[in-house]
């Protein structure tokens, strides 16, 4: 009883941290100011990483929060306040909203009919749910330790990167 | 509708609205964010897939993307930076002389 329940519960959350996610993803292609449209994001990570919370893959949930939300996020925030775009601009879209919405359509419907077309054949395959931290970090660290250190040269590359598009910029000013 | 669907329906739906709003926004951050919401549908997609098959890779790929997001957000603000300084506006659509 309390397990069926537990059960009905956790499908039914899915459903509206779903719901919810979509929802502020819709929202940040009709929202104005990007201060707003930051506001949308963040909730649609929110949404995503109570998702994964309740998929069982915890360390993902935490980590969406951490980086997305607590790093890249606010690192945004940043900057549209640093800029102030408040004077900017009028027009919100592009001359390119009407092919960008029978675009969208076409590849929602041409995903979507994939995704129908295909499963079938995928939910057979239904294996063991779901995997722990201890898991993860055994195949992280030893089968895929060369993907990590490429990662760490790609960061180091970035931070280079970063100040040396800074510092290009200053040279003029002396 | 099975759970598995549903999920992979939203990751497309976030993956498409993405990139109908780099397509369709003219604020250049604006345009950023929603390079952000297409990679978070891609995550999903493979956290989904992770759970389905009870595969570490997944999760794995999920970091790894974790990883880009963060590198390609430090490098593409300070390139917004510039732009600005250089034409006091947000708008996409002035830097069209960047076609070449």
């Amino acid at each position: 009883m309390i397990n069926s329940l537990l059960s009905s519960l956790d499908t039914l959350l899915l459903v509206v941290f779903s719901i919810c996610a979509l929802v502020g993803a819709a929202l940040m292609l009709v929202l104005k100011q990007p201060m707003r449209v930051a506001m949308a994001l963040i909730s649609t990570m929110v949404f995503l990483g109570g998702i994964y919370g309740l998929l069982g893959v915890h360390f993902i949930a935490a980590f969406q929060v951490l980086i997305y939300v607590g790093a890249v996020m606010v690192f945004m925030v940043y900057v549209i306040m640093l800029l102030d775009p408040r004077d900017a601009f009028t027009r919100r879209y592009s001359s390119l909203l009407v092919p960008g919405a029978i675009g969208f359509a076409l590849l929602l419907g041409a995903l979507v009919i994939g995704i129908w077309n295909s499963l079938p054949a995928a939910t057979r395959a239904t294996g063991a749910t779901g995997f722990g931290l201890a898991q993860f970090a055994a195949a992280f660290l030893n089968e895929y330790w060369l993907h990590f250190e490429l990662t760490s040269v790609l960061l180091v590359a970035a931070v280079v990167a970063a100040l040396a598009v800074i510092g290009v910029s200053r040279k003029p000013h002396g | 509708m099975d759970k598995v669907q549903m999920l992979l329906g939203l990751s497309m739906a976030l993956f498409a609205l993405g990139l109908t709003g780099v397509i369709i926004r003219r604020n250049l951050l604006v345009m950023l964010m929603c390079m952000e919401l297409m990679l978070n549908g891609v995550n999903l997609s493979l956290v989904t897939f992770a759970h389905q098959l009870g595969a570490a890779a997944g999760a794995v790929l999920v970091f790894l993307v974790f990883v880009v997001a963060t590198a390609e957000i430090a490098i593409a603000i300070p390139i917004v930076l510039l732009m600005v300084r250089r034409k006091r506006t947000l708008d996409a659509d002035a830097y069209a002389d960047l076609k070449g």
